[in-house]
């Protein structure tokens, strides 16, 4: 599905991206995470074609498409959400989805059909005629997910769609994107609840300093010693080791 | 379906615009329902480019005398029909349109910096117009009077009206037309957020393109009607800042980003600018001083412009929405 070799951005001095390999398998739900300021954010910039890469390729369904337009890669099936909310504000929650629907809906009709289709099932049916800006976070992260979604994409790239949410927010969100993976799209998101990366992911990224430094099975990445560091500090790893022992001593 | 309403009371506002011609006997009254239409017109097409797509252009003048000289030029130098130079005119204020919307859109030039390219453009045009030949230099261009249907001109001036009521007719289906489909939803979201609107799809470039074009072509139309009604041009009336500063004030003081917003603009101005002739007399300034204060106003109190007035009055939402009012 998704083949990113070698791929590297940097912005000034600084290495953002420093050659990442990353292969995601069709119907896979799959997350990256890393400390603040790993360049998670810029990685999905590179691949959904907001950066250019200063190196690397990124393959999408067979298809080479580094330096491809965003919008080019989003007509090709690869659609991401933002980070940081992006509302078309002053725009309804249902005109904000259409946006989307667009994509593969000439028709005024059929793009609002399919934009209240996608609303219903990220649970923004009865919010539909309301202002985007109006919006609570939580609903503006639903607004998020479901505009990407309403592009009929085959792989969507959530950035963080759950920071900013409480506990049963959260608890709310994750059946939504469990349901998203089951009707067939893939899934790679960069999360920071670690609740939700343990519980929804079957495969695991960590990026750290622009670098990949782990992969696997959440439960094996985080009892992995390099990653254990990476957010804890230099060190960590030995002494929660120690620790952990002496205790069951 | 709002838009169903919608077109429906456009098509009823024309209609009831259409029966002027019938029941009004004076001339200049029928010449002021003339000119507010001919500002509707002017305004409306500027709606389009900074009102859908949030692209403030300073310069709208470029495409305005673009479109006049045209007319003017093929009549006077070449003999050319004016029914072709209208549709010369649109066309090229068209490819002007285009080519300054290359230049600016092409190196993602946003909001202060694009009203600044579009001011230049215009600026560089009235200079090239005032010291080439063709267009009469600094003399301005006089057309020939001649009133027949055939030549674009009519004695009676109910012929200018059915001209400037047709081109405003399409201008305004254009923009409801905007309103309901995609290229009209991938522009508002370009307005509201560029960013959000690439990742979802929409190629940015493209649609403001699209938009600038749509403005260009009624600005020239606009253009080319101005040239037929007055008969003279000078390069100060056909590309100087007047023509752009009342292209933007009309939608802006009617309310950006609506359908009826310009109509209401192009009224209010009109009113303005006859009751200031008629108290103040020929004082140069005055006008703009009174365009100025109401802009002021407007910004200040309905930041949506006139066609907000009512839900501001009842105490509705907080001035923010634009869309598809």
């Amino acid at each position: 599905m998704l083949d990113v070799k070698g791929i590297s951005k940097s912005f000034g001095g600084l290495k953002a991206v420093d050659s990442v390999t990353m292969k995601v398998e069709e119907g896979a739900l799959v997350s990256l995470i890393g400390p603040n300021g790993a360049g998670k954010t810029t990685f999905f910039a590179l691949i959904t074609g907001f950066h250019r890469p200063d190196a690397g390729t990124v393959h999408f369904r067979g298809q080479d498409i580094t330096g491809w337009k965003p919008s080019d890669i989003a007509r090709a099936g690869m659609v991401r959400t933002f980070q940081i909310v992006q509302p078309f504000a002053g725009q309804t929650v249902l005109e904000n989805i259409a946006v989307g629907a667009h994509l593969h809906h000439a028709s005024r009709r059929d793009a609002l059909d399919h934009a209240r289709e996608v609303a219903e099932k990220v649970g923004l049916g009865d919010r539909l005629d309301q202002d985007a800006a109006s919006l609570t976070v939580a609903g503006r992260k639903r607004l998020e997910v479901a505009r990407a979604l309403a592009t009929d994409p085959k792989l969507v790239l959530f950035d963080e769609v759950l920071a900013g949410l409480n506990p049963s927010e959260i608890r709310d969100v994750i059946p939504v994107i469990r349901a998203i993976r089951d009707s067939g799209v893939t899934i790679l998101l960069i999360e920071h609840v670690m609740q939700a990366v343990m519980s929804l992911s079957e495969y695991t990224f960590v990026l750290n300093q622009g670098r990949l430094i782990a992969e696997g099975k959440p439960q094996d990445v985080a009892n992995n010693q390099a990653v254990i560091e990476a957010y804890l500090g230099h060190g960590m790893a030995e002494r929660l080791k120690r620790q952990r022992e002496e205790a069951g001593a | 379906m709002v838009n169903a309403r919608q077109l429906v009371t456009l098509l009823v506002v024309f209609a009831l615009i259409a029966t002027c011609p019938f029941w009004v006997k004076s001339a200049p009254t029928m010449n002021t329902i003339i000119a507010v239409l001919y500002i509707a017109l002017l305004g409306q097409a500027w709606n389009i480019l900074g009102g859908y797509g949030g692209q403030f252009s300073f310069g709208h003048a470029a495409f305005f005398g673009t479109g006049a000289y045209t007319v003017a030029v093929l009549q006077i130098q070449f003999g050319i029909n004016p029914w072709i130079g209208l549709l010369a005119g649109a066309l090229l204020a068209t490819a002007v349109a285009l080519i300054v919307g290359f230049a600016s859109f092409r190196y993602g030039l946003r909001g202060s910096y694009f009203a600044l390219v579009t001011l230049a453009f215009a600026e560089v045009l009235r200079i090239l117009s005032n010291s080439v030949s063709f267009t009469g230099g600094g003399v301005g261009l006089l057309l020939q009077l001649d009133r027949r249907f055939s030549n674009l001109q009519f004695a009676d001036n109910r012929g200018y009206f059915w001209v400037v009521w047709a081109m405003c007719l399409a201008c305004f289906l254009c923009v409801w037309w905007i309103g309901r489909s995609r290229f009209g939803a991938w522009l508002m979201a370009v307005r509201d957020n560029e960013d959000a609107a690439r990742a979802l799809g929409v190629d940015v470039f493209r649609t403001k393109m699209g938009a600038a074009a749509l403005s260009g072509f009624f600005t020239g139309l606009a253009g080319v009607f101005y040239a037929q009604f007055y008969l003279y041009l000078d390069p100060s009336i056909a590309y100087g800042s007047a023509v752009s500063i009342e292209a933007l004030l009309v939608p802006i003081i009617g309310g950006m980003g609506t359908l009826f917003g310009p109509l209401i603009g192009a009224g209010v101005i009109h009113f303005l600018s006859e009751m200031t002739r008629h108290f103040v007399g020929d004082v140069p300034g005055v006008a703009l001083a009174i365009y100025g204060a109401l802009l002021i106003v407007i910004v200040m109190f309905l930041p949506r412009g006139l066609i907000s007035i009512d839900s501001v009055i009842r105490g509705g939402t907080s001035g923010r929405r634009r869309a598809n009012a």
